[in-house]
């Protein structure tokens, strides 16, 4: 496995701690003119999110990670398990729906999302920020009735429900950010 | 990729106004600009810093981490004031507040004693940048008045606890960190950010951090300069001792090798120089780069070099 001396630390590194993969993203280097050299660095761990604040001195290393991202397409769930193909080697991937976690919302057949392999193997995965799901059900809104500020839940193909404006119907195409689980805009009416 | 400078143009204008500025004010203090090689045979036996050695016609020569060496042979050569301002580079010194090679203003006067000669650093500073007269503080004092500990008596143990309480994330490394280690993060990480607007000269270094400067066992005739927690300037009442320079080198190189870093030579045209007499003298060696910072109020090295190593 490749090593990073501290004369090779940098934002953007992607390394490995205690078994977890980190990125790099600050790194400080200080150093009295006749003195030791220390390397203070943010790391932001890559399965979990949390971010870890270590300070190395010059001469020590990391192991770097095997860390890689690549394009996947969502192809079906089989009971807890989502399964993905890579876009450019037909690779299928699995990710439980622990890792999955709320993105199942946004995953429909063919979806592109870009995953991080972790030594070849998933760790995270991140849908695109916006995208539009079918209407399946929701109750009818009041004739005429086209105001933002009222609101209705509404359950989109994916099964999942996302709160949207009084007008939409069923059959129509919302768009959807998934960084926030908020409704955009209505793109069709069936 | 960019081809334009990293610094803006009226910081490139700052740089050559402040660099006419200390031209002159060396030259009415009666001291003579003398330049020196950049490659050398011989180099700097220091535990941290890490020259670069270049081959060229089939020989191997030192890229200069300091002109010090030259310019104590000058001295002791019969020169007794010089001064001179040019490039060094040291490995592993990349970042917001060091490049890889960066210039170095630095002067050397026969006779100067430790006390003229921080008077004389701390005039510099007034007339180049127009600040009030930086304040002289030991080693000692800085850090019981900054931290409450004494660096040269208490216990590493007591280091550790103090850390702790600080909130300091300390390098993983911590317990096998020797004593100076210690003091250099402690310095670094805890000392250097609580003094934002102030001017100081610390002085008295710890004998184990001589470096190059004479020393009475506890304490070492070193001195540094810092402005608002920027380190800007080091300086010695010179060591002329050339037994107890082959002796630091000597426990240098122990250090340097049991760091995992290579052994340099130990000998060289300064011990030479020594060995035939240096006159006592005093010698500072001062970061322009880091001098053009203050002047320029910016927080990054980069605001103040037209092409840093990245870009170079």
């Amino acid at each position: 496995m490749a090593v990073y001396k501290t004369n090779e630390f940098r934002k953007g590194l992607k390394v490995q701690i205690d078994g977890d993969p980190y990125l790099m993203i600050e790194m400080n280097f200080v150093k009295p003119g006749k003195g030791n050299a220390f390397y203070k660095c943010k790391l932001r761990n890559l399965v979990r999110g949390t971010v870890l604040d270590r300070t190395y001195k010059g001469g020590d290393s990391l192991e770097a990670a095997d860390v890689e991202e690549v394009g996947v397409q969502y192809l079906y769930r089989q009971g807890d398990t989502f399964v993905f193909m890579e876009n450019k080697t037909y690779e299928q991937y699995e990710l439980s729906s622990e890792q999955v976690d709320d993105n199942w919302k946004y995953l429909k057949d063919g979806t592109t999302c870009s995953m991080v392999l972790y030594n070849g193997n998933p760790i995270t995965l991140t849908p695109p920020n916006h995208v539009e799901l079918l209407v399946e059900y929701c109750e009818p809104g009041a004739k005429g009735d086209t105001a933002t500020n009222v609101t209705k839940p509404v359950k989109v193909e994916t099964g999942a429900e996302f709160i949207c404006p009084a007008f939409i119907e069923m059959g129509n195409v919302i768009r959807i950010d998934t960084r926030s689980g908020d409704y955009i805009e209505r793109v069709s009416v069936k | 990729m960019s081809f334009r400078p990293t610094a803006s143009v009226k910081n490139l204008e700052l740089r050559s106004k402040k660099l006419a500025q200390l031209r002159s004010h060396f030259a009415e203090a009666g001291f003579v600009e003398v330049e020196t090689p950049l490659l050398s045979h011989d180099t700097v036996v220091d535990r941290h810093l890490h020259p670069v050695l270049v081959s060229i016609d089939g020989e191997d020569l030192w890229l200069q981490t300091s002109p010090e060496f030259a310019m104590k042979r000058l001295i002791a050569s019969g020169m007794d004031a010089i001064y001179q301002i040019t490039r060094a580079v040291r490995s592993g010194e990349n970042g917001k507040l060091h490049n890889t090679e960066f210039t170095i203003l630095e002067w050397y006067k026969v006779g100067q004693s430790y006390e003229a000669a921080r008077e004389f650093l701390s005039s510099l500073a007034e007339a180049i940048l127009g600040i009030s007269p930086p304040e002289q503080v030991t080693y000692q004092d800085l850090f019981k008045q900054s931290i409450d500990l004494d660096p040269i008596n208490d216990s590493e143990s007591l280091f550790t606890r103090r850390a702790s309480e600080l909130g300091l994330h300390v390098p993983d490394a911590w317990e096998t960190l020797d004593r100076d280690s210690k003091l250099d993060f402690l310095l670094a990480d805890a000392i250097q950010p609580q003094q934002q607007s102030r001017a100081m000269v610390v002085y008295d270094y710890p004998a184990s951090q001589a470096a190059l400067a004479a020393s009475n066992g506890e304490t070492a005739e070193r001195f540094e300069l810092f402005i608002n927690g920027l380190e800007l300037a080091n300086g010695y009442h010179e060591l002329l001792d050339a037994q107890e320079l082959r002796d630091r080198n000597r426990d240098t190189n122990k250090q340097r090798l049991a760091d995992g870093n290579d052994r340099l030579p130990e000998e060289s045209r300064l011990l030479d120089a020594m060995d035939s007499g240096l006159p006592d003298c005093s010698g500072v060696a001062l970061g322009i780069d880091r001098l053009m910072m203050i002047a320029a109020g910016t927080e990054s090295i980069h605001d103040v070099i037209a092409f840093p190593v990245d870009r170079a």
